[in-house]
């Protein structure tokens, strides 16, 4: 599953104002939320359940990178954006570190193998140290976009 | 002394070895110094980290190989196969996430220290 299969252009953030948990998650929610896709109406359930899920363990896993999730039944497809904090944010990482890239996916629960593609790509990206330098080093949106378009070209040419 | 050991396992999971029972897999595997490897159909990775182990995009079902190399290969792989076998301890794994409270609680070989990482806290009801 390529990036552009389910990040939602009009929803990356290259640069969150959020500085807790919560808060990047609720923005990087909410940026889906006005790239219509998930509804206004269903924001606070997909936060709680995010949260909730972090509360069982952390999905910052290490390396400053984050992918903080959630099935839910109100989107009928994978859904996902991407944020970056220039200052870092506190995870609770498995590795202890702050979290500078999220990537947030939000996946219908009757789709478990479309998540795991998703975490597939994202981790194997994120294990390309160059990949992750650029993309914090990335301007705008469309910076972001084109990194990510890169990355699927690869991956496909590889 | 190194030794190395190997055995398959299934990911019983109906979700697949998603990021936590991934979690799980690389904790244990870092608490036993061998080297640890898990082999799936087109790629060997680190069973010691958590993203290589998910690059695996092992779905249900899933054939995989464990591979330990080093003085503990044998229990690092006793312990790593059971929680598979137990489906990583995820009972359910529903949707909603709830999880029971059984965070490993399989004997575990007597050369370590009997604490698990406590860090999972179970039961988010």
């Amino acid at each position: 599953m390529k990036f552009s299969d389910f990040v939602a252009v009009e929803a990356i953030r290259p640069n969150v104002a959020a500085t807790t948990k919560e808060g990047v998650i609720r923005e990087m929610s909410q940026s889906l939320v006005d790239a219509g896709k998930i509804t206004a109406g269903e924001l606070e359930s997909i936060v709680k359940a995010i949260m909730k899920r972090e509360d069982l363990g952390s999905t910052g896993i290490g390396r400053g990178v984050a992918v903080p999730h959630t099935k839910h039944p109100s989107v009928s497809r994978l859904v996902g954006t991407v944020a970056i904090s220039q200052a870092g944010i506190d995870f609770e990482s498995l590795d202890g570190e702050p979290v500078q890239l999220l990537f947030l996916l939000v996946s219908p629960p009757d789709r478990p193998g479309d998540h795991l593609r998703a975490l597939e790509n994202i981790s194997r990206q994120l294990r390309d140290d160059a990949f992750c330098k650029t993309l914090k080093e990335a301007g705008g949106p469309q910076d972001v976009w084109r990194l990510l378009e890169e990355a699927d070209a690869q991956s496909i040419a590889s | 002394m190194s030794q190395t050991v190997s055995r398959e396992v299934i990911v019983a999971n109906e979700q697949g070895l998603h990021a936590r029972p991934a979690d799980l897999v690389a904790r244990e595997a870092r608490r036993w110094q061998s080297r640890i490897e898990v082999v799936g159909k087109a790629q060997r990775v680190d069973g010691k980290s958590i993203l290589d182990l998910l690059t695996l995009a092992a779905e249900a079902g899933t054939r995989l190989v464990l591979e330990a190399t080093g003085p503990d290969a044998s229990e690092a792989l006793d312990a790593l196969g059971s929680l598979f076998e137990q489906n990583f301890t995820l009972a359910g794994d529903s949707t909603t996430h709830t999880e029971n409270e059984t965070v490993v609680k399989r004997t575990t070989p007597a050369n370590e220290v009997p604490g698990e990482p406590a860090g999972e806290r179970g039961g988010g009801r």
